[in-house]
């Protein structure tokens, strides 16, 4: 490139590297947006999950059959008697 | 659901205007090179998107030292955001080199102190993000990002001083180099105002992604904490 008389036209070489710096920008915005995207929509799946078992755990429905055998359990057990120990202190 | 801030929303709208500014002043501002001609106006971008990395690479670095010191998992989404926008802006720093390369060297690539400084620069980090994928645990992932960003962040100063330490063909442009460097070339009045403009427009550049990455950063953080209270 020494001893020339007119400026090369290395225009090619220009438009090529700045080609270069937008498209690379460019697919690198673009996944930004997307995972963002993807990761938003996942939280809102997870959150969703989250919330209808904390739910499920915390009113959990007893069938009426159930809660009749437990009654019907509870009334025909035996009393226990309370039986007070007689306590001896040894001198 | 997290909203986009609104001064975020600002500062993405002043980075995409400062971005065409810079590309003005490079493309049309700046005068022609008189031995190189038009492929020397990369260098404007060449040397922003280089600016930008060694920033993130630094950032990074520090990220991690503070991520030790505290384990705060903050620090680490810092830390991942700093080098993922190091590595993309490093890449285009590679190819927009090897292009100018071309016809000022007579060939796409060399194995020059500094080219492969930096082609090893980028294979690290590379390595860095392939490493923490088989990391499972996010504490143990943490720390080791941690440690390899400090260690990784010395290979940063190398390949910036390696023009200036090492017998090279690269050219330094600010300040003196190797005799034998081939495409030096001295900035007049108006290249600097291009060259300038550009290394501020990448430094906003480089704040605003950032921002962007770490907020998605906190995003996926939320996902996995979430799937694994749901899994466990």
């Amino acid at each position: 490139m020494r001893f020339q008389d007119a400026i090369p036209d290395t225009s090619p070489y220009m438009i090529a590297g700045y080609t270069v710096f937008f498209v690379i920008s460019a697919i690198y915005l673009v996944s930004l947006a997307v995972r963002r995207r993807n990761l938003e929509r996942d939280l809102k799946t997870l959150e969703s999950i989250e919330a209808e078992s904390r739910r499920a755990t915390v009113r959990t429905p007893v069938p009426a059959a159930s809660r009749a055998r437990a009654k019907a359990a509870r009334s025909t057990a035996p009393r226990r008697k309370l039986v007070r120990k007689k306590v001896t202190r040894s001198k | 659901m997290q909203a986009k801030p609104v001064s975020l929303k600002v500062l993405d709208a002043f980075s995409l205007l400062l971005l065409a500014v810079a590309a003005y002043l490079a493309l049309v501002f700046a005068p022609t090179e008189a031995v190189m001609g038009q492929v020397q106006r990369v260098f404007y971008f060449h040397i922003g998107t280089a600016w930008t990395a060694l920033l993130g690479f630094l950032a990074a670095g520090i990220a991690g030292g503070v991520y030790l010191a505290t384990r705060d998992q903050r620090w680490d989404i810092v830390e991942v955001a700093a080098v993922e926008i190091s590595l993309v802006f490093f890449l285009i720093t590679i190819v927009l080199g090897s292009i100018w390369a071309r016809p000022v060297w007579n060939t796409w690539w060399t194995w020059d102190p500094r080219l492969t400084t930096a082609a090893v620069t980028e294979l690290i980090y590379v390595a860095y993000f392939m490493l923490r994928q088989g990391i499972e645990d996010p504490d143990r992932r943490a720390r080791f990002g941690a440690v390899y960003t400090i260690v990784g962040a010395i290979s940063a100063p190398i390949t910036f001083f390696a023009i200036r330490l090492f017998r090279t063909i690269h050219p330094v442009v600010i300040g003196s180099g190797d005799p034998g460097a081939e495409g030096t070339f001295s900035m007049v009045a108006d290249m600097k105002v291009a060259f300038f403009f550009a290394l501020f427009t990448f430094t906003v550049i480089f704040i605003d992604l950032l921002w962007n990455r770490i907020l998605m950063g906190r995003l996926a953080a939320r996902v996995e904490q979430l799937k694994l209270s749901l899994t466990h």
